[in-house]
């Protein structure tokens, strides 16, 4: 074993000695659930991510959380989201039918801004699908899948150093806005064998949560400062407040004075967007002169690294930009990136979503060309290359 | 209170030192509260804070959870931290705030399509667990917040919004399922006698693990109505057929509830409390007794 530095861009994560360890990515995620201050968890078994709760389930009562298997993946989320509001950090882990039926309760905690995390080993589907296969079927479903319109954040990594990472930057993110935060990969990543570099023990910074302070006068649980977040309640702590999933005011209690509801969903909404800096985070590879720009994340990004890397060696002027945060998606970067592409690829292993999205940021400033494959295998880095021949051709 | 002859006090009923002021429990702003001239979840709601007041419960360290429905609506008037939460799910949100946080006295307010239809699956896992929470199910047959849909605790031949012919679904029995699922305190009681209700709550929240409560409310509005079982005091009169005393022999000759089902508690028994269990493994763990 070798002395590394983890990677300082990682937010939540301090620079400082740590541990270079073979671990495989549903390992290291719940390795980072303990090292972000996560005590709680509680889980359904679903291929592919039963691993996270495998190794919580041993990892989490060494350091005195609590380990909880549910009788299905509602429960699983509502239990997350009760301890949550019990004050400890808390998450669970699913993958695409668990992540359908959480869909409810994920819409609750964000409307009554519950911190929580919730990691999606995205499988093949629709339905049941492919257990056992990668897919990036649920980006959209991360994005929409609750009704209404609600606060969302979610963080697709794309190694198994980068699953360590945004993990802890989701437990960071969630208890900073008070919000839940999907961690989103594939079954390759769950399941690839990588070296991370793992922090040594209490390296990891862990803000506190913003309490609401003890009970004097008049007290308004939703009422935020400057940064849009209102402070918890610590139930005990004496302001016996009330939490609904009703359209409340800063009361807490429920309202439909048109005025009010305004306001108070302008808020809800409006604090990812305040604290876009926090959230977002992008990778990119010689997007400078770019003639033409592939948008990929996840697993799919790992292939076009190599087919930029390969079409650069013919002479062939391409790029990527990697959205390591896909919701709220990082438009300005995007359009940075792309202003000088002539075309654009999105190679998806879905049928086509994250492309949606890129589509409307860059408002047709250049084509944009899709490469999507839904037969259960990742895209490899010579269809990517063909793709982008296949343009210039 | 102007008028003096009302005292909301329990001290005609014989109630404890110091005596119990429900108005020292609600948040009298949220008054008046929205159920129904008649509807029973009132009287079970003063009735679970007079139990929580017998039990010396500091209102701070109480929480109540609720799901969505008329019984719901419930936490909403109590002056404690209370959480509605969604439909069906207020026990698996109660199981997750208890395991964090063992110190608070967590009392869940359901109704019968919150906890044994869309939260069936949650109530017997709670019940097999056995964590120590008391879960308060107010029965009043019907889909009362959604207009007076069929419930599956609607008596046999009712009329509801979807069974405009008459029910003909079997109904659950809420308390055996409860006993048969592991639940360690089981108990029924209707709202008419409010002492009883109260005595059967209070020792439910001392029980240490998991508590179920029926609580037989009813609903005068919707389901009262179209079945023509009187008004409201024939319908409190009528929670159990053998209680309905002459004087009101003028009521239709149709008890609110036919079966009769009993009331009282019916289990007690000491059965490992899961909050316990999850703390001596976490400690055994901790201490390399076992785990890896």
């Amino acid at each position: 074993m070798t002395t590394a530095t983890l990677s300082a861009s990682a937010p939540g994560a301090q620079t400082s000695s740590a541990t270079l360890t073979a671990l495989h990515g549903n390992h290291a995620c719940a390795l980072a659930a303990i090292a972000a201050g996560c005590r709680f968890f509680a889980g359904y078994p679903i291929t592919p991510s039963s691993e996270i709760a495998e190794h919580l389930s041993y990892e989490l009562p060494k350091v005195g959380g609590t380990f909880v298997q549910m009788e299905d993946e509602i429960a699983s989320i509502a239990a997350v989201a009760g301890a949550s509001l019990g004050g400890l950090r808390a998450m669970t882990a699913t993958s695409g039918p668990g992540f359908s039926l959480m869909q409810e309760n994920i819409g609750y905690a964000a409307m009554t801004e519950i911190p929580l995390v919730i990691v999606d080993v995205m499988r093949g589907g629709p339905s049941t699908g492919m257990p056992t296969r990668p897919a990036q079927g649920d980006v959209m479903q991360a994005r929409f899948g609750s009704h209404g319109d609600r606060p969302v954040v979610a963080l697709a990594p794309a190694s198994v150093q980068e699953i360590y990472e945004e993990t802890i930057r989701a437990f960071d993110i969630a208890e900073r806005l008070r919000t839940p935060v999907t961690v989103l990969y594939d079954q390759v990543i769950a399941h690839l064998l990588e070296s991370v570099a793992v922090p040594a023990p209490g390296a990891v910074r862990v803000i506190p949560r913003k309490w609401a302070n003890g009970a004097s006068g008049p007290f308004r649980p939703y009422e935020a400062g400057d940064d849009g977040v209102p402070p918890m309640v610590r139930p005990g702590d004496g302001h016996r407040s009330h939490t609904t999933g009703l359209t409340h005011a800063e009361t807490g209690f429920p309202t439909q004075t048109p005025a009010v509801v305004d306001r108070m969903m302008r808020r809800l909404l409006g604090k990812i967007d305040a604290n876009r800096a926090l959230v977002e985070r992008f990778a990119t590879r010689a997007t400078d002169d770019a003639d033409v720009l592939i948008v990929a994340y996840g697993i799919t990004a790992r292939a076009a690294r190599r087919a930029v890397d390969v079409l650069r060696a013919e002479g062939v002027k391409a790029g990527l930009f990697r959205p390591i945060t896909l919701w709220p998606f990082p438009e300005d970067a995007l359009k940075r990136a792309a202003s000088g592409a002539k075309s654009v690829l999105v190679p998806e292993m879905n049928a086509g979503q994250l492309v949606l999205e890129i589509e409307r940021v860059l408002g047709g400033a250049a084509p944009v060309r899709r490469l999507n494959r839904i037969d259960g295998e990742p895209i490899v880095p010579h269809q990517i290359v063909a793709a982008v021949k296949e343009i210039f051709s | 209170m102007t008028d003096a002859t009302f005292s909301p006090t329990d001290a005609a009923l014989g109630g404890g030192e110091p005596p119990f002021d429900v108005r020292e429990w609600l948040r009298l702003e949220t008054m008046p509260h929205f159920m129904c001239p008649g509807c029973g979840h009132g009287i079970a709601l003063r009735t679970m804070l007079w139990a929580a007041h017998d039990c010396g419960i500091d209102k701070d360290d109480l929480a109540v959870v609720c799901g969505i429905g008329c019984s719901g609506r419930i936490g909403g008037y109590i002056d404690a931290n209370t959480f509605h939460t969604t439909h069906g799910r207020p026990l698996a949100f109660a199981t997750g705030l208890k395991l964090a946080r063992p110190d608070l006295t967590v009392v869940v307010v359901t109704g019968d399509g919150d906890c044994l239809a869309i939260g069936g699956n949650h109530l017997i896992h709670a019940c097999r667990r056995n964590l120590d929470i008391t879960c308060l199910m107010l029965n009043n047959e019907v889909y009362g917040m959604t207009g007076g849909q069929v419930s599956p605790t609607t008596s046999a031949h009712r009329i509801t919004s979807t069974t405009q012919a008459g029910n003909f679904e079997p109904t659950f029995d809420a308390c055996r399922l409860a006993e048969a699922a592991g639940a360690g305190f089981v108990g029924r009681e209707v709202t008419r006698q409010a002492p009883a209700l109260k005595s059967l709550i209070a020792r439910a929240i001392r029980h240490h693990g998991f508590s179920f409560v029926e609580v037989m409310s009813d609903c005068t509005e919707i389901y009262g109505r179209k079945n023509e079982l009187g008004e409201a005091p024939e319908m409190i009169l009528g929670q159990k057929a053998d209680m309905r005393p002459e004087v009101y022999n003028d009521a239709p000759d149709r008890p609110f509830r036919p079966n009769a089902l009993p009331t009282g508690v019916f289990v007690e028994r000491g059965l490992p409390e899961y909050g316990d269990s999850v703390r001596a493994h976490v400690a055994a763990v901790r201490t390399g007794g076992t785990g890896r």
